[in-house]
Protein backbone atom coordinates (compact mmCIF):
# COMPACT_ATOMS: atom_id res chain seq x y z
CA UNK A 1 0.00 0.00 0.00
CA UNK A 2 1.12 3.57 -0.66
CA UNK A 3 1.62 5.90 2.49
CA UNK A 4 2.38 9.49 2.64
CA UNK A 5 5.18 8.71 5.09
CA UNK A 6 7.01 6.23 2.03
CA UNK A 7 10.14 7.88 0.89
CA UNK A 8 9.29 7.60 -2.42
CA UNK A 9 6.45 5.59 -4.65
CA UNK A 10 7.45 3.80 -7.88
CA UNK A 11 7.01 6.48 -10.66
CA UNK A 12 4.94 4.50 -12.74
CA UNK A 13 2.31 5.44 -9.81
CA UNK A 14 3.01 8.95 -8.76
CA UNK A 15 2.82 9.30 -12.72
CA UNK A 16 -0.48 7.57 -12.96
CA UNK A 17 -1.71 9.67 -9.83
CA UNK A 18 -0.63 12.72 -11.82
CA UNK A 19 -2.53 12.03 -14.79
CA UNK A 20 -6.18 11.35 -12.68
CA UNK A 21 -5.46 14.77 -10.85
CA UNK A 22 -4.71 16.28 -14.42
CA UNK A 23 -7.95 14.99 -15.53
CA UNK A 24 -10.13 15.88 -12.01
CA UNK A 25 -8.44 19.36 -12.09
CA UNK A 26 -9.85 19.88 -16.00
CA UNK A 27 -13.48 18.46 -14.81
CA UNK A 28 -13.64 20.21 -11.86
CA UNK A 29 -11.98 23.32 -11.85
CA UNK A 30 -11.34 23.24 -16.44
CA UNK A 31 -7.76 23.66 -16.00
CA UNK A 32 -4.70 21.70 -17.54
CA UNK A 33 -1.28 21.97 -15.07
CA UNK A 34 1.10 24.62 -16.55
CA UNK A 35 3.64 26.99 -15.21
CA UNK A 36 5.79 29.27 -16.71
CA UNK A 37 3.33 31.85 -17.74
CA UNK A 38 2.79 32.24 -13.69
CA UNK A 39 6.40 33.27 -13.68
CA UNK A 40 6.03 35.91 -16.25
CA UNK A 41 2.79 37.40 -14.68
CA UNK A 42 4.94 37.49 -11.60
CA UNK A 43 7.58 39.48 -13.19
CA UNK A 44 4.88 41.98 -14.12
CA UNK A 45 3.96 42.52 -10.67
CA UNK A 46 6.99 43.02 -9.39
CA UNK A 47 7.68 45.40 -12.36
CA UNK A 48 4.89 46.98 -11.59
CA UNK A 49 6.27 48.12 -7.94
CA UNK A 50 9.00 50.46 -9.57
CA UNK A 51 7.29 51.04 -13.07
CA UNK A 52 3.80 50.54 -13.28
CA UNK A 53 3.64 52.61 -16.39
CA UNK A 54 5.98 50.39 -18.29
CA UNK A 55 4.36 47.89 -17.15
CA UNK A 56 1.06 48.70 -18.94
CA UNK A 57 2.36 49.47 -22.11
CA UNK A 58 4.06 46.39 -22.37
CA UNK A 59 1.64 44.08 -24.85
CA UNK A 60 2.58 40.93 -23.23
CA UNK A 61 1.27 42.11 -19.85
CA UNK A 62 -1.89 43.65 -21.59
CA UNK A 63 -2.14 40.02 -23.25
CA UNK A 64 -0.67 38.37 -19.84
CA UNK A 65 -2.03 40.60 -16.97
CA UNK A 66 0.17 40.54 -14.22
CA UNK A 67 -2.41 39.34 -11.70
CA UNK A 68 -2.62 36.21 -9.07
CA UNK A 69 -4.84 33.37 -11.04
CA UNK A 70 -5.48 29.59 -11.13
CA UNK A 71 -2.31 28.36 -12.10
CA UNK A 72 -0.44 31.26 -9.54
CA UNK A 73 -1.93 29.06 -6.65
CA UNK A 74 -1.11 25.80 -8.36
CA UNK A 75 2.68 26.38 -8.77
CA UNK A 76 2.64 27.96 -5.09
CA UNK A 77 0.43 24.60 -3.64
CA UNK A 78 3.42 22.22 -5.43
CA UNK A 79 6.05 24.30 -3.49
CA UNK A 80 3.78 23.24 -0.20
CA UNK A 81 3.04 19.89 -2.03
CA UNK A 82 7.08 19.04 -2.27
CA UNK A 83 7.40 20.26 1.66
CA UNK A 84 4.48 18.08 2.67
CA UNK A 85 5.72 15.57 1.27
CA UNK A 86 9.21 15.31 1.93
CA UNK A 87 8.57 16.55 5.59
CA UNK A 88 6.01 13.51 5.64
CA UNK A 89 9.00 10.87 3.67
CA UNK A 90 11.37 12.41 5.87
CA UNK A 91 13.63 13.09 2.88
CA UNK A 92 13.18 16.87 3.28
CA UNK A 93 17.18 17.98 3.25
CA UNK A 94 18.90 21.88 3.50
CA UNK A 95 21.25 21.54 0.14
CA UNK A 96 22.87 24.27 -1.49
CA UNK A 97 24.34 22.40 -4.47
CA UNK A 98 23.18 19.12 -5.72
CA UNK A 99 25.76 16.54 -5.43
CA UNK A 100 26.15 15.37 -9.28
CA UNK A 101 26.71 19.27 -9.92
CA UNK A 102 29.29 19.50 -6.96
CA UNK A 103 30.97 15.98 -8.58
CA UNK A 104 31.64 18.13 -11.85
CA UNK A 105 31.76 21.92 -10.59
CA UNK A 106 33.16 21.68 -6.79
CA UNK A 107 31.60 23.19 -4.00
CA UNK A 108 30.97 26.55 -4.97
CA UNK A 109 28.08 28.10 -4.31
CA UNK A 110 28.75 31.29 -5.95
CA UNK A 111 29.26 29.37 -9.65
CA UNK A 112 26.01 27.12 -8.91
CA UNK A 113 23.92 30.26 -7.83
CA UNK A 114 25.09 32.29 -11.73
CA UNK A 115 24.81 29.45 -13.81
CA UNK A 116 21.41 28.61 -12.00
CA UNK A 117 19.93 31.72 -12.55
CA UNK A 118 21.48 31.82 -16.54
CA UNK A 119 19.44 28.66 -17.00
CA UNK A 120 16.63 29.95 -15.39
CA UNK A 121 16.41 33.23 -17.47
CA UNK A 122 16.35 30.91 -20.63
CA UNK A 123 14.33 28.80 -19.24
CA UNK A 124 11.35 31.06 -19.23
CA UNK A 125 12.55 33.12 -21.96
CA UNK A 126 12.30 29.84 -24.12
CA UNK A 127 9.36 28.39 -22.65
CA UNK A 128 7.15 31.86 -23.22
CA UNK A 129 8.58 32.32 -26.55
CA UNK A 130 7.39 28.20 -26.66
CA UNK A 131 3.89 28.59 -25.53
CA UNK A 132 4.85 26.64 -22.66
CA UNK A 133 7.08 24.59 -20.25
CA UNK A 134 7.01 21.03 -19.63
CA UNK A 135 4.29 20.83 -17.91
CA UNK A 136 2.15 22.85 -20.01
CA UNK A 137 3.77 21.30 -23.59
CA UNK A 138 4.68 18.02 -22.27
CA UNK A 139 2.07 16.69 -19.67
CA UNK A 140 -1.37 18.43 -21.02
CA UNK A 141 -0.22 18.84 -24.75
CA UNK A 142 0.65 15.11 -25.04
CA UNK A 143 -2.41 14.31 -23.23
CA UNK A 144 -4.60 16.02 -25.63
CA UNK A 145 -2.17 14.62 -28.23
CA UNK A 146 -1.49 18.43 -29.35
CA UNK A 147 1.15 18.25 -32.64
CA UNK A 148 2.85 21.84 -30.44
CA UNK A 149 2.79 19.52 -27.01
CA UNK A 150 5.23 16.51 -28.79
CA UNK A 151 6.94 19.35 -31.14
CA UNK A 152 7.71 21.55 -27.75
CA UNK A 153 9.30 18.05 -25.62
CA UNK A 154 11.38 16.95 -28.42
CA UNK A 155 12.43 20.62 -28.52
CA UNK A 156 13.30 20.66 -24.79
CA UNK A 157 15.01 17.46 -24.64
CA UNK A 158 16.81 18.18 -27.67
CA UNK A 159 19.01 21.75 -25.59
CA UNK A 160 18.91 19.84 -22.73
CA UNK A 161 20.75 16.72 -24.01
CA UNK A 162 23.32 18.75 -25.87
CA UNK A 163 23.74 20.82 -22.58
CA UNK A 164 24.14 17.81 -20.65
CA UNK A 165 26.43 15.91 -22.20
CA UNK A 166 28.98 18.76 -22.87
CA UNK A 167 28.87 19.35 -19.27
CA UNK A 168 28.85 15.75 -18.07
CA UNK A 169 30.79 14.15 -21.55
CA UNK A 170 33.46 12.73 -19.18
CA UNK A 171 31.58 10.82 -16.76
CA UNK A 172 30.91 12.45 -13.22
CA UNK A 173 28.37 10.32 -11.86
CA UNK A 174 25.65 11.77 -9.08
CA UNK B 1 -12.16 32.32 -4.91
CA UNK B 2 -12.96 29.11 -5.43
CA UNK B 3 -10.75 28.68 -8.45
CA UNK B 4 -7.70 30.07 -6.67
CA UNK B 5 -8.44 26.95 -3.69
CA UNK B 6 -8.78 24.52 -6.47
CA UNK B 7 -5.73 26.30 -8.21
CA UNK B 8 -3.50 25.69 -5.03
CA UNK B 9 -5.21 22.09 -3.65
CA UNK B 10 -4.33 20.92 -7.22
CA UNK B 11 -0.71 22.17 -7.26
CA UNK B 12 0.12 20.69 -3.58
CA UNK B 13 -1.43 16.85 -5.06
CA UNK B 14 1.10 17.44 -8.14
CA UNK B 15 3.74 18.85 -5.92
CA UNK B 16 3.34 15.65 -3.87
CA UNK B 17 3.38 12.97 -6.53
CA UNK B 18 6.49 14.78 -8.03
CA UNK B 19 8.61 14.65 -4.58
CA UNK B 20 7.19 10.85 -4.14
CA UNK B 21 8.50 9.92 -7.65
CA UNK B 22 11.68 11.93 -7.02
CA UNK B 23 11.00 14.08 -9.43
CA UNK B 24 12.26 17.38 -7.68
CA UNK B 25 16.00 16.34 -8.15
CA UNK B 26 18.38 18.15 -10.37
CA UNK B 27 20.18 14.41 -10.98
CA UNK B 28 16.43 13.35 -12.43
CA UNK B 29 16.14 15.97 -14.83
CA UNK B 30 20.29 15.98 -15.61
CA UNK B 31 20.48 11.89 -15.57
CA UNK B 32 17.13 11.90 -18.26
CA UNK B 33 19.24 14.19 -20.76
CA UNK B 34 22.25 11.78 -20.32
CA UNK B 35 19.76 8.54 -20.64
CA UNK B 36 21.24 7.25 -17.52
CA UNK B 37 18.29 7.71 -15.13
CA UNK B 38 14.89 7.63 -16.88
CA UNK B 39 12.59 8.49 -13.93
CA UNK B 40 11.20 11.26 -15.65
CA UNK B 41 10.46 9.73 -18.70
CA UNK B 42 8.53 7.05 -17.01
CA UNK B 43 6.35 9.28 -14.31
CA UNK B 44 5.57 11.47 -17.47
CA UNK B 45 4.64 9.06 -20.11
CA UNK B 46 2.36 7.27 -17.04
CA UNK B 47 0.29 10.85 -16.47
CA UNK B 48 0.37 10.81 -19.97
CA UNK B 49 -1.59 7.68 -20.69
CA UNK B 50 -3.77 8.25 -17.73
CA UNK B 51 -4.75 11.49 -18.80
CA UNK B 52 -4.91 11.37 -22.37
CA UNK B 53 -7.42 7.98 -21.70
CA UNK B 54 -9.59 10.08 -18.83
CA UNK B 55 -9.71 13.05 -21.09
CA UNK B 56 -10.54 12.09 -23.98
CA UNK B 57 -13.48 9.78 -22.50
CA UNK B 58 -14.75 13.30 -20.65
CA UNK B 59 -14.53 15.29 -23.70
CA UNK B 60 -16.59 12.62 -25.77
CA UNK B 61 -18.88 12.84 -23.35
CA UNK B 62 -18.96 16.46 -23.74
CA UNK B 63 -17.99 17.10 -19.97
CA UNK B 64 -14.57 18.56 -20.33
CA UNK B 65 -13.44 21.04 -23.34
CA UNK B 66 -9.63 20.37 -24.53
CA UNK B 67 -7.25 23.32 -24.03
CA UNK B 68 -4.73 22.82 -27.37
CA UNK B 69 -2.32 24.94 -27.89
CA UNK B 70 -1.56 26.64 -31.11
CA UNK B 71 1.40 24.84 -33.25
CA UNK B 72 4.22 27.38 -34.32
CA UNK B 73 6.83 26.00 -35.51
CA UNK B 74 9.12 29.08 -34.78
CA UNK B 75 8.29 29.66 -31.32
CA UNK B 76 8.22 25.56 -30.48
CA UNK B 77 11.17 24.81 -31.49
CA UNK B 78 13.58 27.63 -31.57
CA UNK B 79 11.63 28.61 -27.80
CA UNK B 80 12.17 24.51 -27.12
CA UNK B 81 15.49 24.47 -27.50
CA UNK B 82 16.28 27.91 -25.65
CA UNK B 83 14.21 26.34 -22.54
CA UNK B 84 16.15 22.54 -23.34
CA UNK B 85 19.47 24.24 -23.10
CA UNK B 86 18.18 26.35 -19.81
CA UNK B 87 17.08 23.05 -18.34
CA UNK B 88 20.15 21.27 -18.65
CA UNK B 89 22.22 24.07 -17.01
CA UNK B 90 19.70 24.45 -14.42
CA UNK B 91 18.11 20.80 -13.48
CA UNK B 92 14.41 22.11 -12.70
CA UNK B 93 11.80 23.19 -14.75
CA UNK B 94 9.04 25.70 -14.17
CA UNK B 95 6.69 23.17 -13.00
CA UNK B 96 8.94 21.16 -10.72
CA UNK B 97 11.42 24.19 -9.22
CA UNK B 98 8.77 25.02 -6.47
CA UNK B 99 8.48 21.90 -5.35
CA UNK B 100 12.33 21.67 -4.92
CA UNK B 101 12.63 24.75 -3.08
CA UNK B 102 9.83 22.92 -0.87
CA UNK B 103 11.69 20.40 -0.36
CA UNK B 104 15.00 21.85 0.72
CA UNK B 105 16.98 22.04 -2.53
CA UNK B 106 17.86 25.81 -2.10
CA UNK B 107 19.59 26.90 -5.52
CA UNK B 108 16.35 26.53 -7.30
CA UNK B 109 16.02 29.86 -5.20
CA UNK B 110 18.56 31.16 -8.55
CA UNK B 111 16.72 29.44 -10.59
CA UNK B 112 12.99 31.08 -9.71
CA UNK B 113 14.95 34.62 -9.85
CA UNK B 114 16.41 33.99 -13.10
CA UNK B 115 13.02 32.65 -14.38
CA UNK B 116 11.37 36.25 -13.01
CA UNK B 117 14.13 38.10 -14.93
CA UNK B 118 13.15 35.66 -17.70
CA UNK B 119 9.97 36.95 -17.72
CA UNK B 120 10.23 40.54 -17.55
CA UNK B 121 13.18 40.08 -20.66
CA UNK B 122 10.83 38.07 -22.67
CA UNK B 123 7.97 41.06 -21.91
CA UNK B 124 10.22 43.54 -23.24
CA UNK B 125 11.22 41.47 -26.77
CA UNK B 126 7.83 39.95 -27.26
CA UNK B 127 6.52 42.48 -30.32
CA UNK B 128 9.47 41.58 -31.90
CA UNK B 129 8.83 37.96 -31.67
CA UNK B 130 4.61 38.31 -32.09
CA UNK B 131 6.13 39.46 -35.69
CA UNK B 132 8.56 37.06 -36.74
CA UNK B 133 9.33 33.92 -34.78
CA UNK B 134 5.76 33.74 -34.08
CA UNK B 135 4.69 33.42 -37.57
CA UNK B 136 6.97 31.31 -39.24
CA UNK B 137 5.23 27.47 -39.57
CA UNK B 138 1.60 28.12 -38.20
CA UNK B 139 -0.58 25.81 -38.22
CA UNK B 140 -3.05 26.52 -35.05
CA UNK B 141 -4.84 24.35 -32.52
CA UNK B 142 -3.43 21.28 -34.22
CA UNK B 143 -3.63 17.70 -32.75
CA UNK B 144 -2.51 14.24 -34.33
CA UNK B 145 -5.52 12.91 -34.50
CA UNK B 146 -6.43 15.97 -36.02
CA UNK B 147 -3.55 15.92 -38.57
CA UNK B 148 -3.88 12.23 -39.60
CA UNK B 149 -7.21 12.69 -40.19
CA UNK B 150 -8.04 9.31 -37.87
CA UNK B 151 -9.88 8.66 -34.75
CA UNK B 152 -8.51 9.68 -31.63
CA UNK B 153 -9.75 6.02 -29.97
CA UNK B 154 -7.37 4.55 -33.10
CA UNK B 155 -4.08 6.53 -31.98
CA UNK B 156 -4.64 6.83 -28.49
CA UNK B 157 -3.97 2.61 -28.47
CA UNK B 158 -0.76 2.90 -30.64
CA UNK B 159 0.39 5.75 -28.56
CA UNK B 160 -0.13 3.72 -25.43
CA UNK B 161 1.55 0.70 -27.16
CA UNK B 162 4.50 2.60 -28.05
CA UNK B 163 4.92 4.01 -24.43
CA UNK B 164 4.36 0.60 -22.88
CA UNK B 165 7.36 -0.62 -24.93
CA UNK B 166 9.53 2.10 -23.99
CA UNK B 167 9.38 1.11 -20.50
CA UNK B 168 10.15 -2.20 -21.40
CA UNK B 169 13.56 -1.18 -22.90
CA UNK B 170 13.93 1.02 -20.28
CA UNK B 171 13.33 -1.50 -17.44
CA UNK B 172 15.43 -3.87 -19.29
CA UNK B 173 18.12 -1.53 -19.49
CA UNK B 174 17.68 -0.72 -15.72
CA UNK B 175 17.56 3.01 -16.56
Amino acid sequence: MLSPKDKTWSPYIAGALTGLTVVLSVLIAGHFFGASTTYARSAGMLEKIFSPQHVSELSYFQKYTPKIDWQWMFVIGVILGGFISSKLGGTFLKQAIPPMWENRFGPSVKLRAVLAFTGGILVLFGARLAGGCPSGHGLSGMIQMSVSGYIALFSFFAGGIIVANIIYRRGGRG
Amino acid sequence: MENLIYGITTGILFGFFLQKAEMLRYEKHVGAMLFRDMTLIKFMLSAVMVGMIGIYILSDAGLVKLSVKATVLGGNIAGGIILGIGWGLLGYCPGTIGGALGEGRWDAAWGILGMLAGGALYAEVYPFFKDTVLKWGSYGKLTLPGMFGISHWILIPVIIIIFLLLFRIIEKKNL
